[in-house]
């Protein structure tokens, strides 16, 4: 008896100390943490995460942001780096998944230390990273999170850590609604989009109140969600209701069959779209006689003739021996767009001062247009129009704010 | 003339369905397992397919024809290495290695390709040809001919051939058929492998009409067939046919009339009411339980 109650005190203190010892443990790196948050830039490199989507349903955009954050970061170090020093670059793997994305943030921030990071390229994925960025003071710049959402939040308030390098959705849906009146004379439209994703949502949203401003009518409006695969039915529907132009706001794994089903069955209006249908896959899944006659608003175009775009699309194509495309191209001037803040962040390279230097851009002139960040941190750029011509994208206009 | 066009769509949606439905329902008449990796065939299928021609340029039929054959072998494989054993343990347990199978296979799948989709190559010319009014591709006229075909075959095979007579034989009461000289284990192999077969021809199927297939793409369509098979009867192959085309016409029907995100919704309301209203399917007796 005595000796199992000696057994049992002996166990309760083993685990109090072993307790303490995890506290004390937790304590400890917690102290590093904030201390080491320095250590990340008072060395000799400057670490900067990549929390993108390699893997999962839209690879395509992560690893395209990768690609062109990689070739921007090799172009700065070889020219020494920021204020002397090197960028060492870590890029995270979220597979297209929120609750995944947000464990990729706090890897970055929590374990390799990083300054700053590459946000997730959806704006889904994006939001879901925003509050962990702001409870580890860590700047978050989304290349392709286009959603208004991810730098305000649903009282109207700025997101402090949040920031992006492309233009937001109810900019691309106006543009979009007055391309189709103005340049394809679109009276009757009907609107087909991803009701899964806040996205989509939010470009039919601006497409519709554009349009209707515009003087034309929204004839029919129908709604999928994300892994469909058989749109027949509806697209029937839609085929039925005559329209003489289909906005279809979506991310290019579905878009790709929409537009392949939707010629089947005889549409063969002009169809449009935004930037979720950039991705070559959309090329494979459409194919390219499907794809004739659509267009869609993007962030940027490698045929554009413009010097600047010119050097980077061959520098790029040096490198990997493939053009860019937007996601290439925004994930390159993000890292751009994050050296110049750090540049302007003074001597202590942090998150809080890089987040200052952040909101306070201007005028800086990238790949993908020249901006200046306004008070949601949201970056004032143009948009470009493109066109598929035998499964390529072709430069068609330019539209500013 | 819109309805006809629906209609098409339909068929064409239902006969995928269909030759889904007929290995899970064979599989059940026999052994009294739901084989939920039943899907997961139907994915190695049109994996199989897609790899016989777009990387070893293979032409549509040989395809076909290859992706049957190996998943015929791969039902067999999974029959003999993780249900043959359970085959005196209770449902439950068999029930839970089928589920288990499943994401097997699946996640396999996922750590030796990864899990980004693939587009299927073009390998039937797409031209229209209007009846009616309504614009119906060859694409989906040869799916629906090749289904048809498929079904026929089985019908004959259950019917007509020794093979076939074991099988039904085996479902009526695998005791019986033991003393009478039938091979059970053998006989059980052969369902295995000819619901497998019908499996991965619906998969080829499915890539060539809907283009895109990933590891995961398996999980809806066997569920759906799964409603299916118990709308027909579960056991019964004639059902699985009606249950599977029912199916795909209710479910364009539902998009038709502009409720398109409640499709999914309807095939598992479907499930629920033939389970309340009549459990033993559209062609089944109301047997009573055995003692």
């Amino acid at each position: 008896m005595k000796h199992s109650k000696m057994k049992k005190f002996a166990s309760i203190f083993m685990a109090t100390t072993v307790l303490a010892g995890v506290l004390a443990g937790c304590g400890a790196t917690e102290n590093s943490g904030s201390s080491n948050g320095g250590s990340g830039s008072s060395g000799d490199t400057i670490k900067i995460g990549g929390n993108l989507e390699l893997s999962g349903a839209v690879a395509s955009y992560g690893s395209s942001i990768n690609d062109g954050a990689k070739l921007a970061i090799a172009e700065i170090n070889e020219a020494g780096g920021i204020n002397g020093k090197k960028i060492d670059y870590i890029a995270v793997d979220n597979k297209s998944d929120n609750a995944e994305a947000v464990t990729a943030g706090i890897r970055l921030a929590e374990q390799e230390k990083v300054v700053a990071m590459l946000g997730p390229a959806t704006s889904g994925n994006a939001t879901a990273t925003v509050q962990t960025a702001s409870q580890f003071k860590v700047p978050m710049v989304t290349a392709s999170g286009t959603a208004e959402t991810v730098t305000v939040d649903k009282d109207g308030n700025v997101n402090d850590y949040a920031f992006r390098t492309c233009f937001i959705d109810p900019f691309q849906g106006i543009v979009a609604a007055n391309f189709a009146t103005e340049e394809l004379k679109a009276k009757n439209v009907a609107i087909y989009m991803d009701s899964t994703s806040d996205y989509a949502k939010g470009l039919a949203a601006s497409f519709k109140k554009q349009i209707e401003e515009n003087g034309g009518t929204v004839v029919k409006e129908e709604a999928y969600v994300t892994d469909d695969v058989d749109f027949k039915s509806t697209l029937t529907n839609i085929k039925s209701s005559n329209p003489d132009f289909v906005f279809i706001p979506g991310y290019y794994e579905e878009v790709g069959l929409i537009v392949k089903q939707a010629r089947e069955l005889g549409i063969d209006v002009p169809l449009m779209g935004a930037d979720g249908w950039d991705s070559p896959t959309l090329v494979d899944l459409a194919g390219a006689d499907a794809l004739n006659n659509t267009f869609i608003t993007n962030h940027y175009s490698s045929g554009d003739p413009d010097p600047k775009i010119q050097d980077f699309v061959s520098a790029f194509e040096e490198e990997y021996s493939k053009q860019p495309n937007a996601f290439h191209a925004l994930g390159y001037d993000t890292i751009y767009y994050l050296k110049d803040a750090i540049e302007r962040a003074g001597e202590e390279v942090t998150g809080e001062t890089i987040q200052k230097a952040l909101a306070e851009t201007k005028d800086l002139s990238l790949i993908t247009g020249t901006f200046t960040v306004d008070e949601k941190h949201n970056p004032v750029k143009s948009a470009t129009v493109l066109e598929f011509v035998d499964g390529n994208q072709e430069f068609k206009s330019k539209v500013n704010p | 003339m819109e309805w006809i066009q629906q209609l098409v769509n339909g068929v064409s949606l239902g006969s995928i369905y269909a030759l889904i439905a007929l290995g899970y329902t064979m599989v059940y008449g026999i052994i009294k397992l739901i084989n939920f990796a039943h899907g997961d065939v139907f994915m190695l299928g049109a994996f199989i397919g897609f790899y016989a021609i777009a990387r070893w340029d293979m032409h549509f039929i040989p395809a076909l024809i290859l992706a049957m054959i190996l998943c015929a072998v791969i039902g067999v494989i999974i029959e003999r290495v993780a249900y043959k054993r359970l085959r005196s343990a209770t449902r439950i347990a068999a029930l839970i290695t089928a589920i288990g199978v499943s994401l097997l296979i699946e996640y396999t799948v996922i750590f030796f390709r990864g899990a980004s989709p693939e587009a299927y190559p073009t390998v039937i010319e797409n031209t229209k040809i209007e009846i009616l009014g309504a614009q119906i591709s060859v694409q989906a006229i040869i799916i629906l001919v090749i289904s048809l075909i498929l079904m026929l075959l089985l019908q004959f095979i259950v019917h007509q051939t020794k093979i076939g007579k074991a099988m039904r034989a085996v479902s009526h009461d695998a005791d019986a058929a033991r003393l009478m000289g039938i091979n059970v284990d053998n006989t059980i192999s052969a369902t295995f492998a000819i619901g497998s077969a019908l499996a991965g021809a619906a998969g080829v199927i499915f890539g060539i009409y809907y283009t895109r297939i990933e590891p995961l793409m398996g999980v809806l369509p066997g569920l759906k067939a799964f409603v299916a098979a118990v709308l027909g009867g579960i056991g019964i192959i004639p059902g699985a046919m009606v249950g599977g085309l029912l199916l795909g016409v209710v479910e364009t029907v539902v998009s038709a009339l502009g409720y398109s995100l409640w499709r999914d919704a309807a095939a598992f309301v479907i499930l629920i009411l033939i389970l309340i209203l009549r459990p033993a399917g559209i062609f089944g007796k109301n047997a009573r339980e055995k003692v």
